[in-house]
């Protein structure tokens, strides 16, 4: 009989001695940087065009993000569904995405199809025109959009907070209203376009099983673009958080649910308690087996998930908890959340959640480096937030090593519930 | 109980998948959203062990498990060293549940917390569990997993949980898939060692009710506090072993599969009725239903739209679609397979679920079947899936 009480041995995974693979690098002819993995068993790649072009280069709100998602609503040669067809035609995927800092064009392909796909994303980049009558449709569905998401307490809550804590004249602060899209000119998004995409500052990242002349092909069709060569001044915000601390909006009358959000401002990766905090933050509310999931979820049931993280941001950024519970039960799910706050600050981390974290941490970094897509996710990363490959060994470290005391010492520093912003919406 | 190995040793870690064959399919019309509360019981402590997760995650593992109205699956990721971990959890709770009390109360709340986050408190939140109802008269996929109704999981008794656990979780009715860096050896002696002892269980022999054929257009008037008149039509299609499924599978994306797909041409961006519209079905077992679900311009008449719909289909019905666009949802179809292969547990989960149908192989064979489809058999599939007599249809009104 086997004994079903004992656990089988396991290896720990804070003994993998994890390796990220290395990223080739090089440059084409007019020096826009290229970095690749070659990896893969499937025949598919996916290459990434990241632009300086996000909210923060824009000087009127959601023109970046208009721009970027008019990427494919004609060129002078090509309407855009003349550039959807090309795209699907080949089972390719040709998506866009605008964030804080940057914007991208990303193109999921099998790679056998390549060569037909390069030139008119070459086009894209250099002859796009935002047709009047394409910005209008876009404005009118966009507009349709945010009613219905207005009506949503979580979105609204995610609006909020992030003004609370970045003000609203910062990129990480604003939000989109109606009258902005109303405003929305033609002009603004060939200047922008002009500015920060056709002459903008540019880099690439290919991943898959790469054709051999990889290079080659990307330096033929990207290497004679007009890239880095507009003047762009660096621009800078400053922080103009709330003053008021708590907030309670009332939403939907008839709303069975509250959005909670508690969040403090936060330093960044480059901060030395940045990947420390993270081990904390796993403890808290990072994963599954978290105290805020045990306890607010698998103890009391008063909602289906809620959530610790730092938030994505390469400047400033925010610690943040979200969740949704039942509306009778979110002054006692806030509630809660404090007390687990508490118990960080006031007691010390036995060492067994401590290991289980740790090996959870590296056993789950493991998986996230697990094929090409996501090994470029990591040094893509590593790039846009100036840091190195060393960084990620450190990290590593510092998830082994950290100790319970410095982890109480960090919760007594940052889980402060004065220093959280509070915000329910219902 | 079926164990099939797919080794690769291209990743450093190991998938452990359990499918088991029960859905909300299997319910009873009073009792709905069992199969998927029942999913949440399976992580609140088995026969030995008191914690389902705590172990996984200290042998570096995640996990996660998803309820249809076919299947129930859990699956696991570790690295491969860790793999006997997961044996040791998956035939723990095969072999029992704790079925503890609290777990049955925290678990029923938390899924109604669920069901209110995703169903009550979000505009059109409704609009499938009325379709559903409308559609189907007889046959259980008439409710959605979560169930009806919130009372439904409210009411969930712990007897009824045992029920339903000796019935269907049984080694008899789970297929388990291994995959990763592993030895097909090493994976027969796990699996005899954790698994060979549970007793097997009667098979359940599902005998549901079959769907009459619809014989006349359905149509369900709504007016709710939303801000945006919508639109949502289903039709119902083949199931998954049918020829048929494949060709409604594409039929899908040539009505949407994407920004040159006719419904978006045609109707959000020349005719501008819709500022969203979408074509989809859901891949169930049996025969299922392909939807087309839109929001309305403001001041568009649903009259006008639902005739622009109409046209499109009345065009799939009388005109053979061109070469050209065919190959470009076979090419799409050659491209989706090849990205979801990419990862390990999409493998896995494949397999389990080819399995289920009958065969595993049936993996290597899919691009082939949609690729054997010609113009005539979109347009003959279309003429009898877009029978106005086999329609179901909302128009769903904003208050304002």
């Amino acid at each position: 009989m086997i004994n079903r009480k004992k656990t089988p041995t396991i290896l720990d995974a804070v003994d993998f001695n994890l390796q990220l693979k290395p990223c080739n690098h090089f440059t084409l002819d007019n020096a826009v940087p290229v970095y690749a993995i070659d990896a893969g068993a499937e025949e598919v790649l996916m290459l990434e065009f990241v632009f300086y072009a996000g909210n923060w280069q824009e000087e009127k709100n959601i023109v970046a993000a208009t721009t970027n998602f008019m990427l494919k609503n004609g060129t002078k040669n090509k309407t855009a569904f003349a550039i959807n067809d090309h795209f699907e035609f080949y089972g390719a995927y040709l998506t866009r995405s605008c964030y804080n800092e940057t914007a991208t064009l990303t193109l999921h392909t099998l790679a056998k199809h390549l060569p037909v796909l390069l030139p008119v994303i070459a086009e894209i980049l250099t002859e796009s025109v935002f047709p009047e009558n394409e910005l209008a449709i876009y404005k009118q569905n966009q507009k349709q959009k945010l009613e219905v998401n207005l009506k949503k307490c979580d979105f609204v809550a995610n609006r909020l907070i992030d003004e609370y804590i970045f003000g609203f004249h910062h990129p990480y602060g604003k939000y989109t209203s109606i009258a902005d899209y109303d405003q929305l000119q033609k002009e603004e998004l060939d200047q922008f376009y002009n500015t920060y995409y056709r002459q903008g500052k540019c880099i690439l990242f290919v991943a898959g099983k790469l054709p051999a002349d990889i290079q080659e092909q990307l330096n033929h069709f990207f290497g004679v673009l007009p890239f880095n060569t507009a003047s762009i001044a660096e621009k800078n915000y400053s922080l103009n958080p709330a003053a008021e601390k708590k907030y309670a909006i009332l939403n939907d009358e008839k709303g069975v649910q509250g959005a909670i959000r508690l969040a403090r401002p936060f330093p960044n990766r480059h901060h030395p308690d940045f990947a420390k905090v993270q081990v904390l933050n796993n403890i808290f509310g990072g994963f599954f087996g978290s105290r805020l999931m045990s306890n607010i979820r698998e103890d009391k049931g008063y909602t289906y998930g809620i959530h610790s993280y730092i938030q994505n941001h390469i400047h400033e950024t925010a610690w943040m908890v979200s969740t949704e519970a039942g509306r009778d039960v979110c002054a006692a799910t806030i509630a809660e959340t404090y007390k687990e706050m508490e118990n960080l600050r006031t007691g010390i981390i036995e060492e067994d959640e401590l290991h289980l974290v740790r090996n959870y941490m590296i056993g789950s970094l493991l998986g996230d480096l697990d094929g090409p897509f996501q090994i470029i996710a990591r040094w893509k990363s590593y790039i846009l937030n100036g840091l190195s490959e060393d960084y990620f060994y450190k990290s590593i470290e510092t998830f082994k090593t950290v100790s319970a005391e410095e982890l109480q010492e960090l919760a007594k520093k940052y889980l402060n519930p004065e220093e959280f912003y509070e915000l329910l919406v219902i | 109980m079926r164990v099939l190995v797919h080794e690769d040793h291209s990743t450093p870690l190991a998938v452990v998948n359990i499918m088991y064959d029960v859905g909300s399919r299997d319910e009873q019309a009073g009792q709905t959203g069992f199969a998927h509360l029942f999913e949440h019981l399976m992580f609140g402590g088995s026969i030995h062990i008191p914690d389902y997760d705590e172990p996984l995650q200290r042998a570096g593992g995640e996990n996660n498990a998803y309820t249809t109205n076919d299947i129930t699956n859990y699956y696991c990721t570790l690295p491969a060293e860790n793999i006997e971990t997961a044996f040791w959890l998956e035939s723990d709770r095969m072999l029992s549940l704790a079925f503890s009390k609290k777990s049955l109360d925290v678990q029923r709340k938390v899924v109604c917390e669920e069901f209110k986050e995703h169903y009550i408190n979000k505009p059109y939140g409704d609009i499938w569990h009325k379709m559903r109802e409308l559609a189907y008269k007889v046959h259980p996929y008439q409710w959605m997993t979560i169930g009806k109704e919130l009372s439904h999981v409210e009411n969930a008794k712990i007897q009824d949980v045992k029920d339903f656990f000796f019935k269907h979780y049984r080694p008899s009715n789970a297929i388990l898939v291994v995959a990763g860096k592993v030895k097909t050896e090493e994976i027969k002696q796990l699996a005899e060692k954790w698994f060979g002892t549970i007793e097997k269980g009667e098979k359940y022999v599902r005998n549901l009710p079959i769907e009459p054929v619809q014989n006349e257009a359905r149509l369900l008037e709504i007016t709710a506090d939303v801000p945006l008149d919508a639109f949502l039509k289903t039709w119902h299609i083949a199931g998954r072993m049918d020829k048929g499924y494949y060709v409604a599978d594409l039929i899908t994306d040539i009505l949407s599969g994407g920004g040159s797909s006719r419904l978006y041409q045609k109707l959000v961006k020349e005719k501008q009725l819709f500022s969203a519209i979408d074509c989809y079905h859901f891949g169930t077992v049996e025969p299922g239903l392909l939807a087309i679900e839109g929001k309305l311009v403001k001041g568009v008449k649903m009259e006008d739209a639902e005739n622009a719909v109409n046209e499109e289909i009345e065009q799939l019905k009388t005109e053979l679609i061109t070469n050209n666009e065919l190959q470009k949802v076979k090419n799409k179809t050659e491209s989706v397979i090849a990205f979801e292969d990419m990862s390990v547990m999409n493998r896995a989960n494949s397999l389990a679920f080819y399995e289920l149908l009958g065969d595993a192989a049936l993996i290597n064979t899919e691009l082939e079947k949609y690729n054997a489809i010609s113009a005539e058999d979109i347009r003959n599939c279309s003429r009898e899936i877009f029978d106005p007599k086999n329609s179901n249809t909302i128009h769903y009104f904003s208050k304002q």
